[in-house]
């Protein structure tokens, strides 16, 4: 996995026709701990697995609102996508300021990867050591886009980076076809179940996963431990749509919910979780 | 405080301030040098910066909603001063498929805008995403941007009329040179806010049909070529709707000048002499 001699720099090619810099941002990527993506024809939601560095600490946050109609998740180099964060929502801020109407969220997504590609592209730089999936509104609707420190964005359904993100795709990959017209409760239930996969053996609990919503007439909101709780334990109550209950401005979905098997996983017994050298990412 | 109509004082800049002995006139087009230097060079200083009158002006702009859409109008004259120089420009223009400009003021300030917002729209046609700027982009937009101006001290020296029609919306908001920016039921621009508007107001209804709304600002056409000295009897109406911009060929009202009020009309004006 070491390619001596043509990786020190990102503007140098490899035999291969690679830049390994960047191939190796990217493996920072995959180091981060899970974020989770998957839309509907009205809402998006992003999910993480939220890990704690220490016993005595709190685990990072990996959930930002952009604006009102934008939010990010992000996996690898948390600092990298705080900075990251801090351009998008200016540049939110200023096209409202200019336009007096929600910055499109397609148009952000490619202005962050035209400004990652800049990284790959400047000898005096790095890439940006971290993953992006963007969820957010636009004229045509609800999408989630994913942004590559190499500059790339791809537009998904459903998709998940990071850690272990791998049995949460499978999850999805099985399950998305019936996304579009999920509810909103039905889509962060899906999300959870996703975040499960890519815990394996841990409980999930409000203290190890986080959500967001961005919907139609909803503005992006990040829930807290509560309302997450509530819909964590609705998971295993399944039959009963307990999820009318749960949110206060819930619109109330009288749908029934089928009751989702989780088997056991499709990981074995987990000895090193996977974690990079260095406690930066998360 | 509408500065459209503010007719261009003469060919020859000089400065108000000035004793006879500066106020050389210069016969050249290159700038002449500083208000305290009564020599002239063949050195070009840079161009003024600080923007004192215009000098070719057209004259008011009216805006109305109706069922469908939005109308604009305005009459296709450019005055230069007191001379009505200009009898074929077109004050209305399309941006993009869901709104129409009209600008009353100084004409080449009108077209260094279209430059702008025709460079805008390209911008917003390339994305070719689905979405596209609609008349709130395009008002807020162009509000910063005379704003943006007045705080130079350089401002672009028009009054502006927005229309279009988004998802059904119609929208119709005017932005002045200084930065001031509405929106309203219906518009106008400098002699329209004094003859055109208190017509609107007793006559303009919300589910008007296309054609009494065309009616009802012909009528406040008519007006103002009776009674504005800038404005012609050559006019173009730009309608928006869902389907988009369309600007009519220009055309002409039939006028009436036999009327008892138009024979004497210093009549009913007292005077001494």
């Amino acid at each position: 996995m070491f390619r001596n001699q043509y990786d020190t720099d990102v503007t140098t090619w490899s035999p291969a026709g690679r830049l390994h810099q960047v191939e190796y941002a990217m493996e920072a990527v995959k180091q981060g701990s899970a974020a989770i993506g998957l839309r509907s024809k009205t809402h998006v939601v992003l999910a993480t697995v939220n890990k704690a560095s220490s016993e005595l600490s709190s685990y990072q946050k990996k959930l930002f609102k952009i604006d009102n109609h934008i939010g990010i998740a992000m996996a690898g180099l948390t600092a990298d996508g705080r900075v990251l964060s801090r351009y998008m929502r200016s540049e939110c801020v200023t096209h409202n300021f200019v336009y007096e109407s929600p910055l499109p969220v397609g148009r952000l997504v490619v202005q962050v990867a035209d400004k990652a590609q800049v990284c790959t592209q400047r000898s005096w730089k790095r890439p940006y050591g971290v993953g992006l999936l963007v969820a957010g509104l636009d004229e045509t609707g609800p999408h989630l886009y994913q942004n590559c420190p190499s500059g790339n964005y791809f537009e998904f359904h459903a998709f998940a980076i990071g850690s272990r993100s791998q049995a949460a795709k499978t999850y999805l990959e099985r399950k998305f076809e019936s996304f579009m017209d999920c509810s909103k409760v039905e889509l962060v239930r899906h999300a959870l179940h996703a975040v499960k996969e890519s815990l394996q053996e841990e409980e999930l609990s409000s203290a190890n996963c986080g959500v967001a919503i961005v919907g139609i007439g909803e503005p992006f909101v990040i829930l807290d431990s509560k309302s997450l709780q509530a819909y964590i334990d609705s998971l295993e109550e399944g039959k009963n749509d307990q999820a009318a209950k749960l949110e206060v401005e819930e619109e109330g979905n009288a749908a029934v919910i089928e009751r989702q098997d989780i088997s056991g996983g499709a990981g074995v017994g987990v000895g090193a979780e996977g974690e990079g050298p260095t406690d930066m990412e998360t | 405080m509408d500065f459209s109509n503010f007719q261009a004082p003469g060919m020859y800049p000089y400065h108000a301030s000035s004793s006879s002995k500066q106020a050389e006139k210069s016969y050249v087009d290159h700038p002449i040098m500083g208000p305290h230097n009564s020599s002239f060079t063949l050195m070009p200083e840079a161009p003024s910066k600080h923007t004192k009158y215009p000098y070719v002006t057209g004259t008011s702009v009216l805006g109305v909603k109706y069922k469908d859409g939005v109308l604009l109008a305005s009459d296709t004259a450019a005055s230069y001063g007191s001379t009505v120089r200009y009898k074929s420009v077109q004050r209305l223009k399309a941006v993009g498929k869901t709104t129409a400009l009209g600008a009353s003021g100084e004409i080449s300030d009108f077209q260094a805008i279209n430059e702008l917002l025709d460079q805008l729209i390209t911008n917003d046609y390339m994305w070719d995403d689905g979405n596209n700027l609609g008349p709130v982009e395009i008002h807020n937009y162009l509000n910063r941007l005379m704003y943006g101006r007045r705080n130079k001290f350089d401002p672009l020296w028009n009054s502006l009329v927005l229309g279009g029609v988004k998802n059904g919306q119609q929208y119709l908001g005017v932005v002045t040179m200084i930065g001031v920016h509405y929106v309203d039921d219906h518009v106008a621009t400098g002699f329209g806010n004094h003859l055109a508007r208190p017509i609107f107001r007793d006559e303009w209804r919300a589910d008007m049909t296309h054609e009494e709304a065309v009616a009802l600002l012909e009528k406040c056409m008519l007006v103002l070529f009776y009674r504005d000295r800038s404005a012609i009897n050559k006019f173009q109406i730009a309608n928006v709707t869902e389907a988009g911009v369309h600007i009519s060929e220009p055309y002409a009202l039939q006028t009436n000048w036999s009327y008892k009020a138009f024979e004497n009309p210093t009549a009913g004006a007292v005077g001494s002499w």
